[in-house]
């Protein structure tokens, strides 16, 4: 039995006023792509923090898809570090077309309240005189089956900023109900 | 723009306790992040755990992957009373252990909860979990515990929330 509790609801927020809420898309049904556009210049980084779960109809789990200025050619690579439960995984590739995260997406033949979480960093994003690199920690875990990662990925088609962002579900399948992905500016000094 | 991260509570602790809550939580953010730099009053067996909401049901769940210094592995727990956030990681009696975990749309009340973790203690490991709380109610209270053993003073524990536009 806990012997200290913090009411959390009594303490005042202290808010962290470089930390803040540009966008969210909540699916409401089922949907190809979730996109944030028109990003402004105005942040040093960006975080997307999201629940996401693919439609396939199985178990298992998709990758979740990633494309930065509607740039679908061969400007992005990744490197990945993943645990299953049972064993460990490292991967990685060069000049692809969109960066992505692996097996990150919970498959709808799973257990319908399950939902794959993540974060997503990208960083310098508004740049424009460098590649813009990107870092993610996600996973999810089905009780008995999951897994987590840890991602980075590399977008060097052009140094323009970055103003749009796609995601996408692996196989062109779809996010279903209740995915969440939320868009947020971090500022610097 | 609005700011929306925002501190809800800290704890620092001034004497030895069994466990850490945060209680009350609102419904008022879209994520939750908790930050702590816990010390064990024993570096044996002190493997820390969550539970949500007081639930000590056969409910939660995790998968793991951890670089060892000198390997890597991975992990799963099932239908375990407590929420692992670790798998060999553990809070030390030097302060080195650190954790921050995400707990994303902890107050919606249609999907079972997902959360992540990294932890790292320098002597030990380096981990990064995913954890699963089979409850779609909405998260009101953490409890933070030890296998066996205590926090104690200079432990720290904070509690962000993060609202979505």
């Amino acid at each position: 039995m806990p012997i200290l509790g913090t009411v959390a609801s009594q303490f005042s927020g202290k808010s962290f006023s470089s930390f803040e809420s540009i966008a969210t898309v909540t699916v409401t049904s089922a949907t190809s792509t979730i996109s944030f556009t028109s990003i402004p210049a105005t942040y040093t980084h960006l975080q997307i923090r999201f629940i996401g779960r693919s439609s396939y109809n199985t178990t298992g789990q998709d990758n979740l898809v990633i494309n930065f200025n509607s740039n679908t050619g061969s400007n992005y690579a990744e490197h990945y570090v993943a645990g299953n439960g049972t064993g460990t995984d490292s991967g990685a590739q060069s000049s692809i077309t969109s960066i992505p995260l692996r097996e990150c997406l919970i498959r709808d033949g799973n257990t319908s309240s399950m939902f794959s979480a993540g974060i997503i960093d990208i960083l310098d994003y508004a740049s424009t005189n460098k590649n813009k690199t990107v870092r993610a920690l996600f996973g999810n875990d089905r009780n008995g089956a999951g897994y987590v990662a840890l991602g980075s990925g590399l977008f060097f088609a052009t140094p323009a900023a970055i103003t749009t962002i796609a995601f996408t579900v692996e196989s062109s399948r779809n996010f279903v109900q209740y995915s969440q992905f939320a868009l947020y500016g971090i500022k610097g000094a | 723009m609005a700011s929306t991260y925002e501190k809800i509570a800290s704890t620092t602790l001034t004497s030895t306790v069994a466990s850490v809550t945060f209680s009350s939580i609102s419904g008022a953010y879209t994520d939750l992040v908790v930050v702590m730099n816990p010390i064990s009053s024993s570096a044996t067996d002190s493997y820390p755990w969550l539970q949500f909401n007081g639930d000590t049901g056969s409910n939660y769940s995790r998968t793991m992957i951890a670089g060892t210094g000198s390997a890597a592995e991975s992990d799963r727990s099932t239908n375990s009373t407590q929420g692992y956030f670790i798998y060999g990681n553990r809070v030390f009696t030097d302060a080195s252990f650190n954790a921050i975990l995400h707990i994303n749309n902890y107050s919606n009340t249609t999907t079972y909860k997902t959360f992540l973790a990294r932890t790292g203690a320098a002597s030990n490991r380096v981990e990064s979990t995913v954890g699963l709380w089979r409850s779609t109610s909405a998260i009101t209270s953490i409890l933070f515990d030890l296998d066996t053993n205590s926090f104690v003073s200079g432990s720290t524990f904070t509690l962000y929330g993060i609202k979505a536009a």
